[in-house]
């Protein structure tokens, strides 16, 4: 178990080292200068060579490479071309917005999602399976910006009722719900689709082995036998769980920007556009670091749940 | 294999076994959900296709004076867009560009991606370690995250988006085509093969591929969807297909900001993005289900 442990721990850090070359070979392999946004049109050469001094572009790539992943990882994210601000101030911020999105958008579909995958396997092949099947195709299917829009034009446009874009103002919880209410039911939709399935199916095969069988043929009540399903479905639901979290954080880019969600998603967009690439890379970074913890804190937390995991 | 004895099929089950892909095709055929699918897709793709021929107006042909008529409109049966155009027309041109920035990276990571699957397989050992650890690099990035730092970082355009989303899709399809290619490897007919002298070549052209195209193959058609929703995702973000083209993310994005005057036009790029996907959604769960491979 404790080997698994950390041979599991080592290999997330070569998975990082590379998603940061990556990372940084990206911006470096795009087309244009990298400091043309921060220069006026006229720029003298020597100016050029200031800036590029300043900002380190003039070193060779692995040199500013190694230099740029020293800084990382003392948590230096450099600054903004744009607003000269720390970079790692911006990503913070917006880091905490997203979060919360991702976190209440998870709970909304992991919530529903293992009630109707549940629900579904239980009543295998009759009306509520079948709605519930066809919810899921649904939303694995939906494009979640136009569901964004879909619900703006609905719930801000003819009713009225929610706020159609940005995080509240106003302090109050109540204000704040109105705000991220839309953005969470957009967000929900892909992992409600997903969970519902993978729910669904590994409740389906607990309760296609023969213990469930042998647990009926003995007089067990449904409700006990349901929570031998669960228990037994438990490590494969958690890992859907878990992954699909780590998607909502990095995913929601396009939500984010259909809401102006000042999340990280937004952030993104707003470097892409002008073109500030520290502040892009820094984004892409701290995501991918955040992914990579997570999907390592599944894998052990699976492996808490069921030992025999460990082993293969 | 069971196949039920139907009377219609009484010969099939009495005579010869069908060969494998028959039995899919008669599946498939049985499947109302995967054939109402097929049959929307054949009509998008159709209309897609000849577009040219089928679209009533030019689709970048507009007139101020016509902004934003609603669906049902005289003349424009789907109303016109922000500058007048025809929407009919923009949604048939849409879909070429929708269709061939989300299918082609799938196929490209379907080809790259079971090659070096397959070699990464059949060979192991360093090869092995080399490409798969390569591959479990771009897993540090959820799809639609990496999808999009990449075309930012390239810029807008059809091609960035073709090479964002193919580095998105290939090491998906190098870890379930090396899984494939390791399981079979071990079989015992891989080994008869070569104890009867078979060459690399031969084993892999004739004993190995044939086993692992199946599995690879429905889990390609599982990401076409994702593909889809990805390519028109970037355009809505103004890194894909640039103005003044018809594309249905591009349309979205800039019919946004009509939804307070026309609520039912801008809806519908959105519509067709959702239709199409789920189309491809189902119609790989029925070529799942037929060719029985366990997702």
């Amino acid at each position: 178990m404790w080997g698994y442990v950390g041979r599991r721990l080592a290999l997330a850090i070569p998975t990082l080292l590379g998603a940061s070359v990556i990372v940084f070979a990206m911006v470096h392999l795009a087309p244009g200068d990298p400091i043309a946004a921060v220069l006026p049109v006229d720029a003298s050469k020597e100016q050029v060579e200031l800036v590029k001094k300043a900002y380190g572009f003039d070193k060779p790539l692995p040199v500013q490479y190694l230099k740029w992943l020293g800084r990382v990882a003392t948590g230096d994210l450099g600054k903004s071309i744009a607003t000269r601000r720390a970079v790692i101030l911006d990503v913070r911020d917006s880091l905490a917005n997203s979060l919360v999105l991702a976190l209440s958008s998870s709970l909304l579909a992991f919530m529903l999602g293992i009630a109707l995958g549940l629900l579904a396997a239980f009543c295998q092949g009759r009306w509520v399976d079948k709605a519930a099947s066809v919810l899921a195709v649904i939303g694995v299917s939906v494009p979640h910006y136009w569901a964004g829009i879909i619900l703006i034009i609905v719930f801000s446009v003819w009713l009225n009722w929610l706020p159609a874009m940005g995080a509240a103002n106003d302090p109050g919880l109540r204000e704040y719900l109105r705000h991220i209410a839309l953005p969470t039911v957009a967000l929900a939709l892909i992992p409600l689709g997903v969970i519902t399935r993978v729910v669904r199916s590994a409740a389906l095969d607990v309760l296609n082995q023969e213990f469930v069988l042998a647990l009926r043929a003995k007089g067990l009540v449904s409700r006990r036998v349901f929570t031998h399903v669960v228990k037994n479905a438990a490590p494969q639901i958690l890992t859907v769980l878990g992954l699909q979290f780590g998607f909502q954080l990095g995913g929601s880019v396009l939500v984010e920007a259909v809401f102006s969600w000042p999340g990280t998603g937004y952030l993104l967009n707003l470097a892409i556009f002008q073109r500030d690439i520290p502040v892009l890379q820094g984004v892409i970074l701290v995501l991918a670091a955040f992914f990579v913890l997570l999907n390592l804190a599944v894998d052990l937390l699976q492996t808490l749940v069921d030992p025999r995991i460990a082993r293969h | 294999m069971a196949v039920t004895a139907l009377p219609r099929d009484l010969d099939a089950v009495v005579g010869a076994p069908m060969s494998y892909w028959r039995t899919v095709a008669w599946r498939l055929g049985r499947d109302p959900a995967t054939l109402v699918a097929a049959a929307v897709l054949a009509l998008i793709a159709l209309s897609a296709l000849l577009a040219p021929w089928l679209a009533p107006y030019d689709p970048s042909a507009g007139s101020i004076r016509l902004r934003l008529a609603p669906v049902g409109a005289p003349a424009h049966v789907l109303g016109t867009d922000e500058q007048g155009r025809d929407m009919l027309t923009r949604l048939l041109w849409g879909g070429r560009m929708t269709l061939v920035a989300g299918l082609t990276p799938v196929l490209v990571a379907f080809v790259v991606g079971t090659a070096l699957g397959v070699l990464a397989g059949y060979i192991g050992g360093l090869t092995n370690t080399l490409v798969m650890r390569t591959m479990d690099i771009f897993y540090a990035f959820p799809a639609v995250l990496l999808a999009i730092a990449i075309s930012g970082a390239l810029g807008p355009g059809l091609p960035n988006t073709l090479i964002s989303l193919s580095i998105v899709f290939v090491p998906r399809v190098v870890r379930v085509a090396e899984s494939a290619t390791v399981q079979v490897k071990s079989l015992e007919y891989i080994a008869a093969a070569r104890a009867s002298g078979a060459g690399v070549r031969a084993i892999v052209r004739h004993h190995l591929l044939a086993n692992v195209l199946g599995p690879i193959l429905v889990f390609a058609s599982t990401q076409v969807s994702l593909s889809i929703i990805l390519a028109a995702g970037l355009s809505f973000l103004g890194l894909g297909v640039t103005p003044p083209a018809a594309e249905w993310g591009l349309m979205l994005n800039t019919l946004r900001q009509s939804i307070y005057v026309n609520a039912l036009v801008p809806a519908l790029p959105g519509l067709a993005i959702f239709i199409t996907s789920m189309a491809f959604n189902l119609l790989s769960d029925g070529l799942r289900d037929a060719m029985e491979i366990r997702a």
